[in-house]
């Protein structure tokens, strides 16, 4: 399985943001997104999710499901973390797994591997930041995707938090997927750095 | 389909606990109409002519102000980019949407009716007909309302917006609706034919709706 992007061009606002970008990702490999505020990290990953239509160039995915898109293939872990505060945690992971057809998925098993199953019945309302990054991860691990695109997904976990995140993200490399991440911290994994927004 | 359920059962939880607002529309529909023999006046006679514009003008009313909420909310905790990146079509997420808020802001106005009707003294087949009209004639409220509640969410413009863009739209419905309820009161011979026309409306509006509103959201992605 390989995720390429070719001659991508984004443009936003009238305002061009990158241009002619080309990346690869093989199976089991992960790809960190780094550059300065506004160089564009956040946009790439939307691209590849097909949240916003690239100016020119074009995303595919070589050897995944024939008939989806790249973006039916891949989880999306963004700034907004798509919880509904009325509903308990668990309401909230059930209802990510049902939307997305994780059918089968144990979620009492993904909310224990981000460490929240002693808080299954609270409100989402009541969640730090963190424990909603925990959450927001969680679907991750009860929707099985190849590709996962995270947007700072360090950001608001605390140091054991981190450790988790990478241990998940080794379990997920190890069973042939691909991570493009866009960060800042050090991921705490072997990733190869795709710079953006400099200009040779 | 586990998707599309799991989304309906979601929407209208989350209308239905503290803060979602399932209620605003249906209290606000209970106003005016309340209000309304106080600023009339005593008049029966008159009340009972214009009973059923009054709830259908409360029905368009109350339709609209909850309606600028279907995508807002989902846009902005981030749900509505999961929902487009999932393998379930947009149209059909669209489709679900609606029909969730149909249940939840539409038809509790039209339980309120044959309450609300004794206000206006309209008699037991009066208010029986006009609950009937707006069975037929909300969702088709309810699916042109999507589509400008899409393109406020793709535009990010606000409520004002959407009445704005829906009001022309919810015309023909008031106007059939009105006719019918009317026939119904008046001269029941005349019943059926708006009445056929509102189901038309809202038959149009289920095929129309998704499609428009879907159509909207994927153009106003970013």
């Amino acid at each position: 399985m390989r995720l390429t992007g070719s001659q991508l061009r984004c443009v936003r606002g009238g305002r061009e943001i990158f241009a002619g970008l080309d990346f690869t990702a093989d199976a089991g490999e992960a790809l960190a997104v780094v550059g300065a505020n506004g160089a564009g990290k956040t946009s790439l990953l939307r691209l590849i999710a097909g949240l916003i239509a690239p100016a020119g160039g074009s995303v595919a995915l070589a050897g995944g499901g024939d008939d989806l898109s790249p973006a039916e293939q891949a989880h999306y872990l963004g700034h907004r973390d798509a919880l509904k505060s009325a509903l308990s945690v668990l309401e909230n992971l059930a209802f990510w797994r049902d939307a997305l057809g994780g059918e089968n998925a144990d979620i009492g098993a993904a909310l224990a591997a981000v460490g929240l199953d002693h808080i299954a019945q609270l409100p989402a309302a009541y969640l730090s930041a963190g424990q909603r990054r925990r959450l927001s991860i969680a679907r991750l691990l009860a929707v099985k995707r190849p590709i996962w695109l995270l947007d700072e997904p360090t950001a608001s976990l605390d140091a054991h938090g981190q450790a988790m995140l990478a241990d998940l993200m080794r379990a997920h490399l190890g069973g042939g997927g691909v991570i493009v991440a866009a960060t800042h911290l050090p991921l705490g994994i072997p990733a190869r750095e795709l710079r953006i927004g400099e200009r040779a | 389909m586990t998707a599309l359920f799991a989304l309906l059962r979601r929407d209208i939880q989350v209308a239905l606990r503290i803060g979602g607002g399932a209620l605003i529309g249906v209290l606000f529909f209970l106003i005016v109409v309340v209000l309304m023999p106080f600023a009339v006046g005593p008049d029966l006679a008159l009340l009972k002519k214009l009973g059923p514009a009054i709830l259908w003008l409360g029905a368009l009313l109350a339709s609209l102000l909850t309606l600028d909420r279907l995508f807002a909310a989902d846009h902005d905790d981030g749900s509505l980019d999961l929902l487009t990146m999932s393998r379930t079509p947009l149209e059909l997420v669209c489709l679900t949407k609606a029909i969730a808020h149909w249940l939840v802001a539409g038809l509790p106005l039209i339980v309120a009716t044959p309450i609300l009707g004794l206000l206006l003294n309209l008699d037991g087949d009066a208010t029986l007909a006009v609950a009937l009209t707006l069975l037929a004639g909300t969702p088709a409220l309810t699916f042109t309302g999507m589509i400008g509640a899409a393109l406020a969410v793709a535009l990010r413009r606000g409520g004002l917006l959407l009445a704005v863009l829906v009001l022309p739209l919810s015309i023909p419905v008031l106007i059939f609706g009105v006719a019918a309820s009317n026939a119904a009161v008046l001269e029941p011979a005349g019943f059926g034919a708006p009445l056929s026309i509102l189901c038309a409306l809202s038959l149009a509006g289920l095929v129309i709706g998704p499609l428009a509103a879907a159509a909207s959201l994927r153009h106003g992605l970013d």
